[in-house]
């Protein structure tokens, strides 16, 4: 049995796991600009950033629009030399083309710099108490090396990431997290990590730290958000190649035009030529290449996600395998009450009206609902005493309770706890009350022991609560889904094969792995791996780390030990792991839209081409101008309205490409049909309405 | 019976024997590349060669082979050519230095471009021991590369692509001879001539003298057509009577040129295990050669029918519809064997035998070089349209990724750019220039023809360009050189690193590559990337040429 599952089994009434069931549906810090004005908004912010990037040595990051750079250059340099309005008006569309496509990327690292500003100032007046040989001493958090140990009291800022080494704390992680609900940190165990910049809200602890300053968490985060060290990921390089590819292709076709026209005997002017390749390499996919990855990793961000890597959100759309663990992704993380079992010769009314009472001031789902099922029973619902006194849930004692007025004692919790706790006051069912918890654990649930005695007496084993799993409402469903898209789901657990197969026919799950040992989780991404299929699953231990590095796309919890935040290529700050499903959906997503434009980007240059080869070459062969079929005004008003179609596509794509294009989950065949529909053969159709359109304006321009 | 039924009745004919054939001759091509065995004669290939028949090679040794292979292929037949006069056989017949070259070139590369004239410019010996025998290996060549891209597909990180030599003896000496042995004697039963008796001289009844020349061409005629090469014994091709005598032989030629290449897709799909990828392959062949014999003919029916129209160029023997089937099946196959002449045909006819070879000789294509034309373009569609689905592109489980991009898209853009490139620079040769006969776009047209045919490896010749001059000849040569090799090697590469890759399990999640959709997707990449590659000067060409 892995630590995880040991875990959640003990701690089932800590307040503090109730974070992963509030976090599914806890909202995102920035909203999804989804809408227009909020685009507008956005682009103040982002012109600057618009302008810088017309420095031609950005630009040769991106081939396709440094092409269209050296095409505006030349016809800017031709039109100061022949002026004419044409020459003057390709040349300012052609600038706008460029300056379309820098706005694209700036607006979307616009979007990260908002949320990198924020991060950045809960580092920035941090100070850290290093211990010494001789005592504590105060320093900057910028000069704390590898392996300091520092003290971190109530209400202070912890100075740096690193594993709680002594004491126990709850700390407030909402400055990465944004969930406001404090989590317990202690020394030991999987739950030792803390994350710089968050604050610890009670008791003290000491801190060894484990990350130089610059790269902690909160740095990466940084940089991640703003886009700093984005690389490109191998897809968008595939796709690289092919733009370049077809940029080449189109320069051959255009650069030989002059010695063919020649031969007819009329060539065309250069200006016209360089507006001719400009419309015809993909611009607009070339434009929105480098925004569409931005935007996906942000979508990430959106949802609490930190991808290390852009490979990481690539990779998960081609997982094939999601590894789920049972507890907290396909159960609920809190186990609902279903039975109580009367330990010895009580009566089963009087246990269940202990057990209410003892769960009263429980306010964990568990807890609630144990209220609620003892209520069923006992056809009623009491109160609290007056003056009772709640004795919570620690994690030393491990059990909660109540002690009424009249001197009355109970206590509920972890069978072991419950059971120390009645053997040292010489009360009586400790034994039968273990036998009954084994039998129930074994089933594959969990118990809890209800204790009651007096003050100062002996406490009596009275009933053990039978706490079941529940499966995640709607998660049938999604399995489903998943197997529509052809993803096997496979589901991990402690449990014995017993349990964890009917757990695993209940939630719809393709497989399961019952009785899990971290290297059981190994050998089975491995094998599937060797099978060619890529894994994704979650973890939070440090005996996951490895199979989380094995794993193709390895999602750590934040609440999980540092060990498996390195080794995962993702950490969800929301500590969900059901969100595994969701960013399956955003990899599919960011490739989707990437094809979706790539696809709309060259069906366009159909119409394009019925633009201008008519009106280029119609002084040579006025036969040609039967080609002109969407009747265009000039063979100048052509030319310009194609070139202005381009630049303006661009602009119109632009919140496409930020928020993606919409994602269904349904087959890769039925994707692709509508797919194609949408983007092949709608981007083959919308560019000739488009440049009609322009051209009914352009005509009236001077010069046409 | 009218025109329409007759040449309805033809394709339906053609067609149905070919649905026929392609089933068991797809099936027996597999078999003989995946067979561990070796027949007797091949064994002694080997030991001769020195090679080990069980052993696999990385795609660079198969390439290196390749190369060496064909080098050694040129330098031969280039001494053959050269040299054709001090050999037995002789007739006088004599090359230039460059028309050598071109010659060696153009037959080792598939293409048959012939820049002397068949009958008078090449030995007895040198047709027979030269260029049949290229005929063969050529042909056998483009094979092997096929299957060493299909095996790259299949193979599960092995890195192994095959064993060159034994690839090229198994196809020469297990599909390509015994075809032609048939073949051959069905020709001659058709009425081909095969003798080596001295030239006839003939007194006509002008009272003028006539040399009529005969040689072994039934043998030649059988791998010209089969092999996809298309190089005619004499220099009018199958529109010489004793080439192609009678509807049936000409029925039958084409049946020949067009067997092979359509038989691959099943070839294709029996390897990779699934006969439906073969289906969908076939499928987008069958309908880009359907469009387009559609296109041609409809438009040589209409020009013929015309107040100006008249039969020029046509076979008069065997009508229009037959004329327009040979030209489209001989254009989409890369052989290039004529039976009409396209310069003479209406600018949107003999546009259309320039389209197929723009395409990229991919419907059907060569002998191997139309499948694996066809599964780049697969490459491309399943590249282009795979993100679509959300997932990183793949082909039979291969990921296309950074690599598989690089060399499929080195395949697609060398040869338009040799078109490009090659047409370019010859309009601005003065000699090149004056070569051409026609003014206007049917000028243009001449001159592009050219090279798209050299450089697809097509070698048929639009006529009305005097090409056996140094300039032509040496930049064609270029062209079919780098337009065979540069995409070969490309091919072999991609082969390469699929053959390293895992191969991922097919889900739902998967891009199907079997369906209508997919095919459909296929055509629309191969004519837009087209398209967009050849459009202005198409419209120079023939589109200004049917426009005016």
């Amino acid at each position: 049995m892995n630590q995880r599952s040991e875990r959640s089994e003990e701690s089932t009434t800590d307040v503090m796991t109730a974070e992963p069931a509030s976090a599914a549906t806890h909202p995102t810090k920035n909203e999804s600009p989804s809408s227009l004005s909020n685009l507008w908004r956005q682009l103040g912010p982002a012109l600057p950033g618009a302008l810088v990037k017309f420095d031609p040595r950005h630009l040769w990051r991106q081939p396709v629009i440094f092409v269209v750079w050296v095409s505006a250059v030349l016809t800017t340099v031709l039109a100061i030399g022949h002026p004419s309005w044409f020459a003057w008006l390709v040349s300012v569309w052609l600038w706008a083309t460029i300056f379309f496509a820098n706005l694209a990327e700036s607006v979307a690292e616009g979007r990260g710099k908002a949320q990198a500003d924020s991060l950045r100032k809960t580092r920035a007046t941090a100070t850290a108490r290093r211990l010494t040989d001789t005592g504590e001493e105060e320093i900057a958090a910028s000069d704390l090396h590898l392996g300091d140990r520092v003290v971190v009291g109530a209400g202070q800022q912890i100075p740096g990431d690193g594993d709680v080494v002594e004491g126990i704390a709850t700390v407030d992680e909402s400055a990465i997290t944004g969930e406001s609900a404090p989590v317990v940190r202690e020394a030991g165990g999987d739950r030792c990590a803390v994350t710089g910049g968050t604050t610890v809200l009670s008791d003290r602890i000491v801190i060894q730290i484990t990350a130089k300053p610059g790269e902690t968490f909160i740095d990466r985060m940084i940089a991640l958000v703003e886009g700093a060290e984005r690389q490109k990921t191998p897809n968008e390089i595939a796709l690289g190649i092919l733009l370049t590819v077809l940029t080449i292709i189109f320069l051959l076709a255009v650069a030989t035009i002059p010695p063919f026209a020649g031969w007819a005997g009329h060539r065309p002017s250069v200006t016209v030529l360089v507006a001719l390749l400009v419309c015809l390499i993909p611009t607009t996919i070339g434009a929105l290449l480098s925004a569409i990855g931005i935007a996906g990793m942000d979508r990430l961000v959106q949802r609490n996600v930190l991808a290390m890597s852009g490979r990481a959100v690539e990779a998960a759309g081609d997982v094939t395998t999601l590894l789920l663990d049972k507890t907290g992704t396909i159960t609920l993380g809190n186990r609902q009450a279903s039975d109580i079992v009367v330990v010895g010769a009580n009566d089963a009314a009087e246990v269940h009206r202990l057990a209410h009472l003892s769960s009263l001031a429980d306010e964990t789902p568990e807890g609630r609902s144990i209220v609620t099922w003892t209520a069923d029973q006992l056809g009623t619902t009491m109160d609290s005493p007056a003056d009772a006194v709640v004795v919570p849930f620690t994690a030393q004692t491990r059990m909660s309770g109540l002690d009424l007025p009249d001197g009355t004692m109970l206590r509920k919790g972890a069978a072991a706890s419950v059971a120390k706790l009645v053997r040292e006051t010489g009360g009586t069912g400790a034994d039968a009350a273990m036998e009954i918890a084994d039998r129930i654990s074994a089933a594959g649930g969990t118990p809890l022991v209800v204790a009651a005695g007096r003050q100062g007496g002996s406490m009596n084993a009275v009933g053990v609560i039978h706490l079941k799993d529940v499966i995640k409402p709607g998660m049938a469903e999604r399995f489903a889904e998943l197997r529509k898209m052809g993803i096997r789901t496979v589901m991990i657990t402690g449990d014995n094969p017993l349990t964890a197969k009917a757990i695993a026919d209940e939630a719809g799950v393709d497989d399961f792995l019952a009785e899990a040992t971290p290297e059981d989780k190994m050998r089975l991404i491995k094998a599937e791996q060797e099978g060619g299929r890529l894994v994704a699953m979650t973890g939070d231990g440090t005996n996951d780390a490895p199979a989380l590095a094995q794993a193709d796309v390895g999602v750590a919890m934040n609440t999980g030990t540092s060990a498996a935040k390195e080794a995962g290529n993702m950490v969800d700050l929301d500590s969900d792991p059901t969100k595994l499903i969701d960013i399956v959906g955003i990899g599919k997503q960011l490739l989707i839209t990437r094809g979706a434009l790539t696809t709309f980007s060259i069906a366009n240059d159909l119409a394009k081409y019925f633009a201008i080869i008519p009106a280029m070459f119609v002084a040579s062969y006025p036969g040609l101008t039967d080609l002109n079929i969407m009747k265009l005004h000039s063979a100048n008003s052509a030319i310009l309205s194609a070139v202005i179609f381009n630049a303006l596509i661009i602009i119109a794509l632009i919140p496409l490409s930020l928020k993606g294009v919409r994602y269904r989950p349904l087959r890769a065949d039925q994707l692709l049909t509508r797919n194609i529909l949408i983007y092949g053969v709608g981007g083959v159709i919308v560019p000739f309405i488009g440049i009609k359109l322009i051209d009914l304006l352009v005509q009236f321009l001077p010069g046409m | 019976m009218s025109e329409w039924v007759s040449g309805v009745l033809t394709i339906a004919c053609l067609v149905a024997v070919l649905a026929a054939v392609h089933v068991p001759l797809g099936d027996y091509m597999a078999k003989v590349f995946t067979s561990e065995k070796d027949l007797a004669i091949e064994r002694v290939f080997y030991r001769a060669a020195g090679v080990d028949p069980k052993s696999q090679q990385r795609w660079t040794r198969y390439a290196v082979s390749l190369l060496t292979f064909s080098g050694i292929g040129i330098v031969v037949l280039w001494l053959l050519c050269v040299f054709q006069g001090r050999l037995p056989l002789d007739r006088g017949a004599a090359m230039d230095w460059h028309t050598s070259i071109n010659t060696a070139v153009s037959f080792v590369t598939n293409t048959n471009w012939q820049s002397y004239s068949g009958e008078s410019g090449a030995s007895a010996l040198l047709q027979t021991t030269g260029l049949a025998v290229q005929n063969f290996l050529s042909a056998a060549v483009g094979l092997a590369v096929a299957v060493a891209l299909v095996r790259g597909l299949v193979a599960r990180k092995t890195g192994l692509v095959g064993n060159f030599w034994v690839d090229v003896v198994r196809a020469t000496i297990r599909i390509l001879l015994p075809l032609s042995v048939i073949a051959a004697i069905v020709l001659l039963a058709g009425g081909v001539v095969q003798d080596l008796s001295a030239p006839m001289v003939i007194d006509t009844i002008t009272g003028s003298h006539q040399t009529i020349e005969s040689g072994l061409v039934a043998s030649q005629e059988a791998i010209k057509e089969l092999g996809t090469n298309g190089g005619g014994y004499f220099n009018a091709n199958s529109a010489h009577p004793f080439e192609n005598p009678n509807g049936f032989t000409n029925l039958f030629e084409i049946f020949l040129l067009l067997v092979i290449p359509f038989s691959l897709p099943r070839t294709y799909g029996r390897l990779v295990g699934d006969k439906r990828q073969g289906y969908a392959v076939l499928g987008f062949m069958a309908f880009l050669w359907t469009t387009m014999l559609i296109v041609i003919t409809w438009a040589e029916q209409a020009a013929s029918h015309a107040a100006t129209g008249a039969m020029e160029g046509k076979e008069v023997r065997f009508g229009v519809w037959a004329s327009a089937l040979f030209a489209n099946s001989t254009t989409s196959t890369s052989t290039g064997a004529v039976n009409s002449w396209h310069e003479s045909y209406s600018p949107i006819g003999g546009g259309g035998a320039l389209v197929n070879m723009l395409l990229g000789e991919i419907s059907p294509g060569g002998v191997g070089s139309g499948l694996y034309g066809a599964l780049i373009v697969a490459i491309l569609a399943v590249f282009i349209a795979g993100l679509m689905v959300g997932r990183t592109p793949e082909i039979h489980g291969k990921q296309v990724g950074r690599k598989e991009i690089t060399y499929s898209a080195l395949y697609s853009v060398t040869t338009p750019a040799l078109v490009l490139l090659g047409t370019a620079s010859a309009l601005m040769v003065r000699s090149a220039k004056g070569a051409i006969l026609a003014t206007g776009p049917h000028g243009l047209s001449e001159i592009l023809y050219a090279y798209a045919s050299a450089a697809n490896n097509n070698g048929s010749a639009f006529g009305g360009l005097s090409a056996d001059q140094p300039f032509l000849n040496l930049t064609l040569a270029v062209c079919m050189l780098l337009g065979r090799f540069l995409p070969t090697i490309a091919v072999l590469a991609l082969a390469g690193s699929f053959a390293a890759q895992h191969r991922r399990p097919t889900t739902d999640g998967t891009m199907p590559t079997h369906t209508p959709l997919f095919a459909g997707l296929m055509v629309g990449v191969a004519l837009l990337v087209t398209g967009l590659t050849f459009l202005p000067v198409l419209a120079l060409g023939p589109l200004a040429e049917a426009l005016r």
